[in-house]
């Protein structure tokens, strides 16, 4: 049984309510196909629960299969510096098809952060240590591939369609 | 599932194809930690998953100065395509010829399947075997274990 090494802290990228009974913790790559085919369900699974589910996400980019994944993640690094990370999150995701340089800058735009200041931090790879201490931590804990997803600690094994999640996360909560 | 070498075990030698024309040996890697990662085949789901996550770990197998090398009965051609294709920055030996020889000395052969088992091995820089781990063929072990019996290597 693989369990999460890395305890969730304040510098997470959280939703929720700390005392929520139960913690979902996704270890995900921006241009993961199954990554994006997840996030819907995500937020399903948010709503089905309301307050009882805090939910957090940690990068896990596999850059040699997925060559736009660390820049929209650094992209999303970057504007969690500037309290808009989730906006940035569900814009990667609900684009996934279309990311690149050019979204990146389109989606900070919108989200009214610099222009410049995002393109600076993209070509100084900014936000690059702390992507790779997500990773890295996802790998001590036995993320192997993604999404994976830990409930309360635990890593959950096998699908990840809406059922399967509720199921899981029903159980962990008894 | 086979019975794969133990840790205390002298990790059998052997030199096999790199690239068509290039061979790599065990012994020439003597000084150095090996990680040796058996697994079933190139283009397998699974397979790609596992590689594609030691390719992303590799920098980390080198902070202790180990090797990884990936080795399945693939032939060169196909390994070389499939590192190409998944950018692999690390060799894949063809156990191709007698078929399975070296992973049979690894205790790591699926004589019914007729390929290699997910079989992982931390060999020490004097060619002891330290840790060993077989996976059932469908799951990725991940690098944990990798990580773990690198960090209590003795210096």
């Amino acid at each position: 049984m693989a369990l999460l090494k890395v305890p969730i802290t304040p510098d997470d990228h959280i939703q929720g309510d700390e005392r929520a009974p139960v913690k979902l913790v996704e270890y995900g790559d921006y241009e993961c196909p199954y990554c994006g085919r997840a996030y819907p369900i995500v937020k399903r699974v948010q709503t089905h629960f309301g307050e009882r589910l805090l939910f957090v996400f940690r990068n896990f980019p596999l850059k040699e299969m997925h060559p736009n994944a660390e820049g929209a993640a650094e992209a999303a690094e970057f504007a969690a510096a500037h309290g808009r990370f989730w906006e940035m999150h569900d814009g990667l995701y609900e684009n996934q098809a279309d990311l690149g340089l050019d979204l990146l800058l389109e989606l900070a735009k919108t989200l009214r952060l610099s222009v410049p200041d995002i393109r600076d931090a993209l070509t100084q790879r900014q936000y690059a240590a702390r992507i790779r201490a997500d990773f890295l931590g996802g790998v001590r804990s036995g993320v192997n591939g993604t999404p994976t997803f830990f409930i309360n600690g635990r890593r959950h094994d096998g699908p990840f369609e809406f059922e399967d999640l509720v199921a899981a996360i029903e159980a962990a909560d008894e | 599932m086979s019975n794969i070498l133990g840790p205390g075990t002298p990790a059998p030698d052997f030199a096999l194809h790199v690239t068509p024309d290039q061979k790599l040996s065990l012994g020439e890697l003597r000084g150095k930690p090996v990680i040796l990662a058996f697994y079933p085949a190139d283009w397998s789901p699974v397979c790609g998953d596992q590689m594609a996550l030691y390719n992303e770990v590799l920098s980390e197998f080198k902070k202790h100065g180990a090797e990884l090398l990936g080795i399945s009965v693939d032939g060169v051609w196909c390994h070389d395509e499939f590192a190409k294709v998944r950018h692999l920055h690390f060799p894949l030996l063809a156990d191709f010829e007698p078929k399975g020889e070296i992973a049979r000395k690894y205790g790591a052969y699926r004589h019914d399947d007729g390929f290699c088992e997910r079989a992982l091995f931390v060999i020490d820089k004097s060619g002891t075997i330290r840790w060993s781990y077989c996976s059932p063929v469908a799951v990725n072990p991940g690098a944990d274990g990798i990580l773990q019996a690198l960090e209590e290597l003795p210096k």
